[in-house]
Formats: structure tokens, C-alpha cells, sequence
């Protein structure tokens, strides 16, 4: 993002960017009608991928709390392996699949609005 | 050689799992030519690396953050390696050997918090941070004392996780190699202040990376021998696994980890939200150029820990398997008694059950690198929140020059290495499980709430910061202190005034209550300033406007 990085030098040290010019594009980038919605959509991706990795989490740890015996039910009948390994591995796996779905939609979709943003600002 | 050693299990925050336990060494255990040679070219290897990456420390912020030139992939191996500590492999699967499923639970809470990492935390900390976690927080509460509040909360974090891991190293060594303990936290010590000093995060990052590389490795191939012995068929082992443990097959279902939900709740915020309060972690974030790749390195860094503690799992039912019904691996022979060098030892005598005496030299040398290179990382964040927070921001108000400020943060990773030493010695003998339930504690009740209000609430103040900064301090410090693990174990009294090990529950809710309603009532001229300067840490955080990777 070449944008990005040419006003990345014009940035002063501290705090965020202390130059007028600076200002002025903050207040631009602020009043650009793509900003937020970039900004929502993000919040929206987080939250949605947040609850699909906590809500399964939590809702493991409250069958291991209070319906154990669910979780130890037999994976299939005469076989010592019981329902709670394989969904404990599908929580690791579930979880990082999570982080390479915010990826792929972050590097699909954010990046070519948030360039996009930048570069109209910065004309 | 007999020699009682006393292995402190707590290595990695599990609390009330592990116990001190106190086993003769017989000699059956003790190394080993073999695994002297693989640790001594590990540590020629490094010294190489080191001496390469100081022609390359020019800067500042070489020194801090390599430059903020590491790819996403090195950086999630080397994220990956802070987190995977000899703690993990030793820890997790004495857990998993101990307690079978419980074990498998307490593997999960210790993963779940690295999607949320991801996702609040990683592309802010890269379009904000420079140097060090306080320099987030500090931008928009300065002045007003954040910044030194924030610093000394990363160096308490640091400064408990070092004690943590000095004295799990002394014994380590001690007990794996024969060195004795007093040389083993010296050498140690020793090791880590030449990396820091003279390699910066540039030979940290490598150190990291080469570490996590051997440990995954290691510990996949373990798997592969031990697995093979059961045909790789999970029917197989599991039957074999429940027919040898004393308990069956309650291995298999929840068990006493899950006994008290509020204990399990309080643990498993306490390993969500401390992570994201280590500063040894978060730095991380600095070292790459951009969001992308910020992102990348999490993505690299989840896949790498969750198959590193998948493959620990597997280890541990492998040990229940075949080590728990070796006599050889036994005090006396005695099956089911206790274990030759103590609890931790499971995957150790896995490997040279399956690997004989070479595999297990090898996995000896792993386990050694891993403690110098996580001690290594921690001693560079102690190193930059004393030299670019305490000394060039809070002391000397920005007018430090480079050299001065570098030579600082040099005198500081050789005192830091100094401290750790000391420190090792010291708590030597000591029942030091509480302090990883204090590291996490405070992380999460002092670092997270800063960072994570700084990053997110508008309203945050200066005053808010600060007394809900130390709400979380004390009351994390206090609760420990009336826990069963200090109270009962260390002081010796009869009856634990707060009954879990973990505080965070209380002292996190604390800190976020304490920060808010100092903040909504300060009506000061620097909440005004803080609220104001909100808008452009907002566009920044959003948009990477502004933001200096590396160079300035």
C-alpha cells in the first residue's frame, strides 16, 4: 500500500501523527462515508467470530461442569473413546480455522476499502 | 548420586494440578553425553546468530523490535516459541498423564484466548505500538504517571514469570543434565543476558525461532515412534491407556479440574485475558511492518501452538500407555508409584522408552533451549520498559539520545540477567506455584484492562487508568496471598481465606469497575486531552495512517 506508506513518513513521533496536515487528513478519513463503514463491518466480522469461538468454548466448559456424563458418553458403541476428545480437538481446530476466516475476509475485503479510503483522502 | 530434587510443577500456570513434589533422582535418569553435545551446538548456534544479529543492531529500534523487519511466519514461530515454554511439554502432559480428559480441558483454555488476540488486539497493537506495550496506553493518558504505572506493571509480569522459569529451569537442568542447580540458573542467566545485550530482538527472534522449529519437531516425532507402537489406531491406545491408569476409564470424561465452576471460570479468564497482558507476547506485534503481516504471524502462531498442544495431548495418553506400566521408570520399581524425578517427568521417560537414551538426550537439550530462549524474550521486555519507558520517556522526557538510551537498554538486559540469577538462587526451594497464578493475576487484572480501554473507550482518563490499574494490582496480589497456595502452602495456615487460586475473577472485574468510575468522574484537564486525542488514535488504529514501522 504505497499510500499508506508515503503518509506514514509524514507522521510525527508523538502523540499519533502531531502535524497539521495530519489533522487535516485524520478529519477527512473521519468524515469519509466508507470509514464507517469499514470500521462497522470490522466491528461486526470480530464480534461474530468472537462468539463463534467463546460460545462453543463456554458452552464445553459448562457440560464438563454439570452434564459430565454427556461429554463421556461412548464415540461409538464398545469404543473407550468418548464424545469430549474429539470436540476438545474441535475446539483447537475450530479455533484457528477462525483466525484464517478473519484473515482471508480482512485481507479480501478491509484492505481494498481501507486503501481505497487512503488514497481518496490523501488527492 | 542420589539427590532430592524438588520440581516445582507450576511451571506453567496450572495451579492447583500441580504440586511441589520431592523424588529421589536415581541414575537411571541422569545424561548423558548425548544430550551435553546436542545443547552445546544448540548454544554454539546461537552465539553465531548473536554475534550476526549485533553488526545488525543500529538502532533503537533494531535493538526493540528487530527493525520491524520479520516476516509474519518468523514472527508466528517465534510467538509460538514464547509460548510453547518447557512448562507446556513438561506440564501439560504430566497433566494429561496424571488426570487424563481434566488435562485435555485445561489444554483448551490455555489456546482459546489466540483468536481473540487476533481479533482485538494484533493489527491495533501493530498500527499504534512502537516499542513497548506502555507506549499505547501512554500516547493519549500522558502525562500523569500511565506510562511508569504501565511499565512497572509489564516489569511485575516479567519480573514473576522470570522467577517462574529460572528456578523450573534450575531444576530441569539439574535433574536432566547433572549440572548442578547454582550453575544451571547461573548458566542460564549468563546465556540470556549475551543474547539480549549484544543480539536485541533481533537474536531473540531467532533463538525463538529455532527453538519452536526443535520443539515442534521433537515432540511430533515422539508422537510418531510412541504412536507406531499402537498401529497409529486411537482405539488401540485409548484401550491400552484406560486399562493401565489407576482411575480407568474416568481418564476419559471431566473429572475434579471442572469440581468448582467458579475456580474453573476464574482460571480460564485468567489464561484468556492474562496472554493478551504479557508484554514478552504483545512486543511481538512490533516486530513486523505491517497489518498484514501482523496478522499472518497470528494465524502461523495459532496453527503452530494448537498441533504443539494437540501432539502434548496425544504424548500424555502415549505416556499413560506405555511409561505407566514400565517398572524401570518408577521410585523402586513399584508401578503405579511415583515416577523417577518427579510428576513432570512423563514425556521424558517416554522418550527414551521409545528413543532410548539419544532421543531422550535430545529432548533434554529442546527443553533446555526452550527455557533460555522464553527467558530471553522476557529479560528484552524487561529491558525495553526500563530503557525506553522508565529512563528515555518518564526520566529524561524524550531528550535521551539514541546511544544513550541503547546503552541504557544495555545495562539494563545485563541487570535483568543479574536480577534473574539472584532471583533464581533465592527462590530456590521455595513453593513458587503461586507465582503463576500472580503473573497471569496481574496480567490480566493490571496490563489487559489498560490496553484493551486504552485501545477501545474514549472515556478512558489518566485517573481512571491509573487507580483501576492498581485496583487490579493489590487485589491480584491480595487474593493470592489469601489463597489456598500461599496461605495454606507457603505460610502454613489451616484454612484458605479466598478459596480459589486463581483471582482474576474478582480482581479483573475489579479493575474494569474501579477504571471506569474513576474515569467517569474525572472532570481534569487530561481526561478532557485523552478524550480528545481518542479521534486520531481511532483513525490510526483503524487505518495504519501514520503509523512508523520500525524506522523514524
Amino acid at each position: 500500500m504505497p499510500a499508506v506508506a508515503s503518509l506514514g513518513l509524514a507522521g510525527g513521533i508523538v502523540p499519533w501523527g502531531g502535524i497539521m496536515a495530519d489533522q487535516d487528513i485524520q478529519a477527512r478519513i473521519r468524515a469519509h462515508p466508507l470509514f464507517a463503514a469499514l470500521v462497522a463491518a470490522r466491528a461486526r466480522l470480530v464480534l461474530l467470530l468472537s462468539l463463534l469461538v467463546l460460545l462453543p468454548y463456554y458452552a464445553f466448559m459448562l457440560l464438563a461442569a454439570y452434564c459430565p456424563d454427556w461429554l463421556a458418553r461412548p464415540l461409538a458403541a464398545g469404543s473407550v473413546i468418548t464424545l469430549g476428545w474429539p470436540l476438545a480437538v474441535g475446539l483447537i481446530v475450530g479455533a484457528w480455522l477462525s483466525t484464517g476466516l478473519y484473515i482471508w475476509w480482512a485481507n479480501r475485503v478491509f484492505d481494498r476499502r481501507n486503501a481505497q479510503i487512503l488514497r481518496e483522502v490523501s488527492r | 548420586m542420589r539427590r532430592r530434587v524438588r520440581l516445582c510443577l507450576a511451571l506453567l500456570g496450572a495451579g492447583a494440578p500441580f504440586a511441589a513434589v520431592a523424588a529421589p533422582v536415581s541414575a537411571g535418569l541422569r545424561l548423558n553425553a548425548s544430550a551435553i553435545a546436542m545443547f552445546l551446538v544448540f548454544v554454539l548456534c546461537t552465539l553465531g546468530i548473536t554475534y550476526w544479529a549485533s553488526a545488525r543492531i543500529k538502532s533503537m529500534a533494531d535493538f526493540y523490535t528487530a527493525g520491524s523487519r520479520v516476516s509474519g511466519l518468523q514472527n508466528g514461530l517465534a510467538i509460538a516459541g514464547d509460548y510453547m515454554s518447557a512448562a507446556t511439554l513438561l506440564g501439560l502432559t504430566s497433566l494429561v498423564y496424571a488426570k487424563g480428559f481434566d488435562g485435555f480441558i485445561y489444554t483448551v483454555s490455555f489456546f482459546i484466548g489466540w483468536p481473540l488476540i487476533l481479533f482485538l488486539l494484533a493489527e491495533r497493537l501493530r498500527n499504534l505500538g512502537r516499542y513497548t506495550l506502555a507506549d499505547i496506553a501512554s500516547a493519549r493518558l500522558e502525562p500523569g504517571g500511565i506510562r511508569i504505572f504501565a511499565a512497572c506493571g509489564a516489569l511485575t509480569v516479567v519480573c514473576f514469570y522470570l522467577i517462574v522459569q529460572m528456578v523450573g529451569a534450575g531444576q530441569v537442568i539439574e535433574l536432566l543434565f547433572g549440572l548442578d542447580y547454582t550453575y544451571a540458573v547461573i548458566a542460564v542467566g549468563l546465556l540470556m543476558m549475551v543474547y539480549v545485550t549484544f543480539g536485541g530482538m533481533v537474536a531473540t527472534t531467532w533463538v525463538q525461532i529455532i527453538k519452536a522449529c526443535l520443539l515442534l519437531g521433537g515432540g511430533s516425532l515422539l508422537v510418531v515412534l510412541a504412536f507406531a507402537r499402537f498401529g497409529f489406531s486411537f482405539d488401540a491406545l485409548f484401550a491400552q491407556a484406560v486399562a493401565v491408569h489407576p482411575a480407568g476409564v474416568a481418564i476419559m470424561a471431566p473429572g475434579s479440574l471442572m469440581g468448582d465452576p467458579v475456580s474453573a471460570v476464574s482460571l480460564s479468564l485468567a489464561l484468556l485475558f492474562g496472554t493478551a497482558g504479557l508484554p514478552h507476547i504483545m512486543m511481538r506485534f512490533f516486530t513486523v511492518p505491517n497489518v498484514q503481516e501482523a496478522r499472518k504471524s497470528v494465524f502461523y502462531a495459532t496453527g503452530f501452538i494448537g498441533f504443539f498442544f494437540l501432539v502434548v495431548v496425544l504424548l500424555g495418553v502415549l505416556a499413560i500407555a506405555i511409561v505407566a506400566r514400565e517398572p524401570r521408570f518408577f521410585v523402586g520399581g513399584i508401578v503405579g508409584g511415583e515416577l523417577l524425578g518427579g510428576s513432570n517427568m512423563p514425556v521424558m521417560h517416554l522418550a527414551k522408552s521409545v528413543g532410548g537414551d539419544v532421543f531422550l538426550g535430545f529432548l533434554a537439550a529442546v527443553a533446555f533451549a526452550t527455557i533460555l530462549a522464553v527467558v530471553s524474550g522476557l529479560a528484552l521486555a524487561g529491558a525495553s520498559a526500563i530503557a525506553h519507558d522508565l529512563y528515555a520517556r518518564a526520566w529524561r522526557k524524550n531528550t535521551a539520545s539514541s546511544a544513550e538510551e541503547m546503552r541504557v537498554s544495555k545495562i539494563a538486559s545485563v541487570g535483568i540477567g543479574g536480577v534473574a540469577i539472584l532471583l533464581g538462587l533465592l527462590f530456590r526451594d521455595q513453593n513458587i506455584a503461586f507465582l503463576v497464578a500472580l503473573t497471569f493475576g496481574v496480567a490480566a487484572s493490571v496490563n489487559f484492562p489498560i490496553l484493551i480501554l486504552s485501545l477501545y473507550w474514549q472515556g478512558l482518563t489518566p485517573r481512571g487508568a491509573l487507580w483501576g490499574g492498581l485496583a487490579g494490582l493489590v487485589s491480584a496480589l491480595g487474593l493470592v496471598i489469601l489463597s489456598p497456595a500461599v496461605w495454606v502452602r507457603v505460610l502454613g495456615k489451616p484454612a484458605a481465606i479466598f478459596p480459589y487460586e486463581h483471582p482474576a475473577i474478582i480482581s479483573m472485574s475489579l479493575a474494569f469497575v474501579v477504571t471506569w468510575l474513576f474515569s467517569v468522574t474525572d472532570r481534569s484537564a487530561g481526561a478532557a486531552r485523552a478524550a480528545a486525542a481518542y479521534d486520531a488514535q481511532y483513525v490510526r488504529a483503524a487505518t495504519g495512517l501514520g503509523s512508523v514501522p520500525g524506522e523514524t
